[in-house]
């Protein structure tokens, strides 16, 4: 390879010597486009092609609104009781050495590892009322099996490593010397924890919120055996979408899935946003 | 920092040093809380699908699993992952050198697209492929014409199961790329190496573990897939079901032991899955660690 | 405040970082823990923090037995190497924490805490900077931040692991100056551990030279240097060059010749001559010397460093002599020291 000389101007790519770039990038290019893209725009086209105000009839519905409200109040509950409870799972396992440890941790990957529907039916047989789970918490008056709390159970189940595996790696990198220079400095146990180390765990907790978020509202495996599906009342958009395909009504199926997308894009714009605000902010 | 083999401050051997841990009632508290937390959310999920499936005794276990449509079922399952897994591979590797290697405009652009799947509902990554291939759809007639099947049949489970997966073996690989840096295949092209080379004998067993890691999560999603693979499938008894679809059919036709019967594979393979990660991490965490950044 | 610590041992997991360890810090004074990687001066410093507690031993804060206290009752303020500056929190904030976090009783109006962190500020000179956050610092701005926080809270004691360790030589040599300027201000009782002899010599009223969990030596810059108490003093602190040598006849012998110094009562036997490089008086003949043969010469700024192999043996030693002296130019030089020590074999 000769050694040619340098052009200023726009490049695409910095020169370099490590070969293969054409092939790799085209290669990546063409399975995206066959794969995402075309799909993806198939989508785009076919929403766009509803005109507005079929697209607000659709989903104006209040069939389609109440799916809409169920999927995403109930990801919106399940993402904060993740965010409680995975930030405890994520400090208990970073800070402290108890025997299992690894064990626990592996644990936590499950719901990664699990296939939607396995979790479905056995979370719907555990809170049933006559479940392990759903009869003691039947006799205390609360129903989860076929109710929308039902759905919260199934997505915390499912965001768990979300918050989890996106707090851990931060807890690690807290630096010892600045809790002990807190320590120094007279503030309490309780008040190193929330006044120091807890404003640097935010970003993460709230990316970790935003996936498990993301992931709940989604969700379709999990929650169709233990929701009940009832219409209006715990139907959850995925399948009001299925339903809609299974009518062949093409287009409200469309207009649904459009508007979830937006939703989720939305959300992630935020999140990085919000990442790149506290990057620059705070170091 | 000074004195690095003598200072260790450990928390936990250190009595004393409770500047940087919580009282030991705080401990055990908190510890108490997280492991209730996790046992029902986690743990009683996993030990029913096993309690129900053997409900009935061993027997009528291995019945299940005997049957004929289960084990078209598994067949179709094994199959799926068999395709694409493998391409998500090449596409994880092609992406992932593509990413890491050099430098070019749209680079982010490229990642998002690639976290793509991650943040859609399973439903509408199957419901753009009947978008696309249904009968409704542009090239839906052209199809039939030709007697291509592809939704309703096994090219679609495919390409819903590749769509939903792909992200996988690439998120695993980049940023294990990344931190690597394209200082060793610098040296192996310097040395005479080409480019197919330097690949097999330099980067790839660079790699080796994180490539192995997206497999095992790319194969455990592959296999387990419902959402996507269900709008597609047309859920064929004995054609078009997968294992996860086999699972609901027998479930709705209240035929619980069978259901958790072959739900029962599906979580084995997700635990093999989880213990053959830990125990790869146990094994060669310093061999990771050290590939990581150097 | 006067620090006592008496008897001190500590041991991380059956490992003594820290031997017997006693040493009294006289109120007011601004004393160096000076020594190599693993000579325990860190761990004595936690130790006095009361980030770590000894395995034996006590250590006291005027009368009181500060192991009966937490850390966050000892009021002692802490510089870490690499600032822990709190990054979420602006300069101010960071200053004002330790009066912040005070219980309800004893926690001053927050105007006031806003007066003391500006005063604060005024004295480490970045007046301004209040709002500023720690990532937008340069290195020797987070370090005087790190030290204004600790002086917020009135400590008794100021204690600073390596606190220049992590910054360019230019700002460290300012940052030196300037401690001391502060210290001469305020009058804390300042320890700071380093492993910088320079910085050590420089600052502190009296240095305390530690090795292997041992004190060797607590003594000003002059005593410790002038006169070394132990081989390892006199290696640590300044260059130094070391010979085997006997004592015989109430003479030093090296490579079995009397070198024409006396003795001064060492006892017979082996023992380790130490000299300093440049201490040396050249000789013409040798009736009464060490000679040596040239085996390496290099320049270093004014003087020549030479390396002289003596008598064959296979020991080196260096010597410095001026640029242009005539001896540079021969191959063999014989010398004595002008001023020396001697340690016999049981203490070497």
């Amino acid at each position: 390879m000769t050694a040619a000389p340098v052009q200023a101007g726009w490049r695409f790519k910095q020169p370099s010597v490590v070969p293969g770039f054409g092939l790799t990038l085209g290669f990546s290019l063409v399975y995206l486009t066959l794969i995402i893209l075309i799909p993806l725009s198939g989508l785009a086209w076919r929403s766009a092609a509803l005109g507005w105000a079929d697209f607000w009839r659709i989903v104006s519905d209040p069939r389609t609104v109440r799916a809409l409200q169920v999927s995403f109040g109930t990801a919106l509950v399940a993402a904060l009781v993740n965010v409680a409870f995975g930030t405890l799972v994520a400090w208990v396992l970073v800070r402290y050495r108890f025997p299992g440890r690894r064990i626990v941790d592996a644990m936590v990957d499950l719901p990664f590892a699990l296939p939607t529907a396995v979790a479905g039916i056995a979370l719907t047989t555990l809170y049933a009322p006559n479940g392990w789970l759903g009869r003691p918490l039947m006799a205390l008056g609360i129903k989860v099996a076929y109710t929308p709390l039902g759905i919260v159970m199934a997505l915390v189940f499912i965001g768990l490593p979300f918050v989890v595996r996106t707090v851990e790696p931060i807890i690690e990198e807290i630096d010892k010397e600045v809790e002990e220079a807190a320590a120094t400095l007279g503030a309490s146990r309780f008040q190193t924890i929330t006044r120091v180390l807890f404003p640097g765990l935010a970003p993460a907790i709230v990316t970790g919120f935003a996936l498990a978020f993301a992931r709940g509202v989604g969700e379709y495996g999990s929650v169709i055996f233990i929701a009940g599906n009832l219409p209006k009342i715990s139907e959850i958009a995925p399948l009001l979408i299925v339903i809609r395909l299974e009518e062949f009504n093409y287009p409200a199926a469309t207009a649904i899935a459009a508007v979830m997308l937006a939703l989720a894009f939305l959300m992630l714009l935020v999140i990085n946003l919000l990442q790149s605000w506290s990057r620059r902010r705070y170091g | 920092m000074a004195d690095p083999v003598i200072e260790i401050h450990d928390p936990e051997h250190d009595v004393a040093s409770a500047a940087i841990t919580e009282s030991r009632a705080a401990r055990v508290m908190l510890m108490a809380v997280a492991f209730a937390f996790l046992a029902v959310f986690l743990v009683l999920p996993l030990v029913i699908v096993f309690q129900q499936a053997f409900a009935k005794g061993v027997a009528a276990y291995f019945t299940v699993l005997g049957d004929r449509d289960t084990v078209s079922a598994i067949r179709l399952t094994l199959l799926v992952a068999a395709i694409s897994v493998p391409l998500n591979v090449v596409f994880g590797l092609a992406a992932a050198w593509a990413i890491a290697k050099f430098e070019f405009k749209g680079k982010a652009f490229l990642t998002t697209l690639i976290d793509l799947p991650f943040s859609v509902s399973p439903v509408i990554s199957g419901l753009v492929y009947v978008l696309l291939f249904g009968a409704q759809s542009a090239l839906g007639p052209w199809l039939k014409a030709h007697g291509v099947e592809i939704l309703f049949a096994v090219p679609g489970i495919v390409l819903a199961t590749v769509f939903v997966t792909f992200p996988f073996v690439a998120r695993e690989l980049i940023p294990l790329m990344q931190e690597q840096g394209t200082g060793d295949e610098e040296a192996a092209l310097s040395l005479g190496a080409n480019g197919w080379q330097t690949f097999r004998y330099v980067t790839l067993p660079n790699i080796k573990w994180g490539l192995l890691y997206g497999v095992l999560l790319c194969n455990a999603r592959a296999m387990g897939e419902f959402g996507a693979v269900s709008v597609v499938s047309g859920h064929i008894r004995g054609q078009t079901n997968t294992m996860p679809l086999h699972v609901e059919i027998l479930y709705n036709e209240y035929n619980a032991v069978g259901a958790f019967a072959v739900a029962s594979l599906l979580a084995g393979l997700a635990l093999v899955t989880l213990v053959l990660k830990t125990v790869l991490e146990m094994r060669y965490g310093a061999e990771i660690a050290a590939t990581r950044g150097h | 405040m006067e620090v006592r610590v008496e008897n001190v041992r500590k041991e991380f997991d059956r490992f003594p970082a820290l031997h017997d360890v006693s040493l009294d810090i006289r109120s007011g004074e601004l004393i160096a823990l000076l020594g190599p990687s693993g000579s325990g001066k860190t761990t004595l410093l936690r130790l006095i923090a009361g980030l770590e507690r000894p395995t034996r031993g006590k250590i006291l804060f005027g009368e009181e037995d500060a192991s009966l206290k937490s850390i966050q009752e000892r009021n002692v303020g802490f510089v870490f190497q690499h600032y822990a500056l709190f990054r979420h929190m602006t300069v101010a904030d960071n200053i004002g924490f330790g009066l912040k976090v005070r219980p309800g009783a004893t926690r001053p109006p927050a105007a006031e805490i806003r007066r003391r962190a500006s005063e604060l500020l005024d004295l480490v000179q970045l007046s301004g900077l209040e709002k500023r956050y720690p990532a937008q610092l340069s290195g020797g701005q987070r370090q005087r931040v790190a030290l204004a926080r600790a002086m917020a809270i009135e400590p008794a004691v100021l204690l600073l692991d390596e606190p220049f360790g992590a910054l360019d030589a230019q700002v460290r040599r300012e940052l030196r100056r300037w401690l001391r300027d502060i210290h001469d201000t305020t009058g804390h009782t300042t320890v700071f551990v380093t492993h910088d002899q320079e910085e050590a010599l420089e600052l502190a009223d009296r240095v305390v030279v530690m090795s292997q969990g041992r004190i060797e030596q607590v003594g000003s810059a002059d005593e410790v240097y002038d006169e070394p108490n132990s081989p390892f003093v006199y290696g640590f602190i300044g260059d130094s060059s070391s010979l085997p040598a006997k004592v015989e006849d109430g003479q030093v012998w090296i490579a079995d010749r009397p070198i024409g110094l006396s003795a001064q009562g060492a006892p017979a036997g082996p023992a380790t001559l130490f000299f300093r490089p440049h201490d040396v008086e050249l000789l013409d003949g040798c009736g009464g010397c060490i000679a040596g043969t040239v085996v390496n010469s290099r320049r270093v700024a004014e003087t020549r460093r030479v390396e002289l192999e003596i008598g064959g043996q296979r020991q080196w030693v260096e010597i410095e002599l001026p640029i242009d002296h005539p001896a540079a130019q021969k191959s063999r030089v014989a010398f004595r020291p002008r001023k020396w020590k001697l340690f016999p074999q049981s203490t070497g």
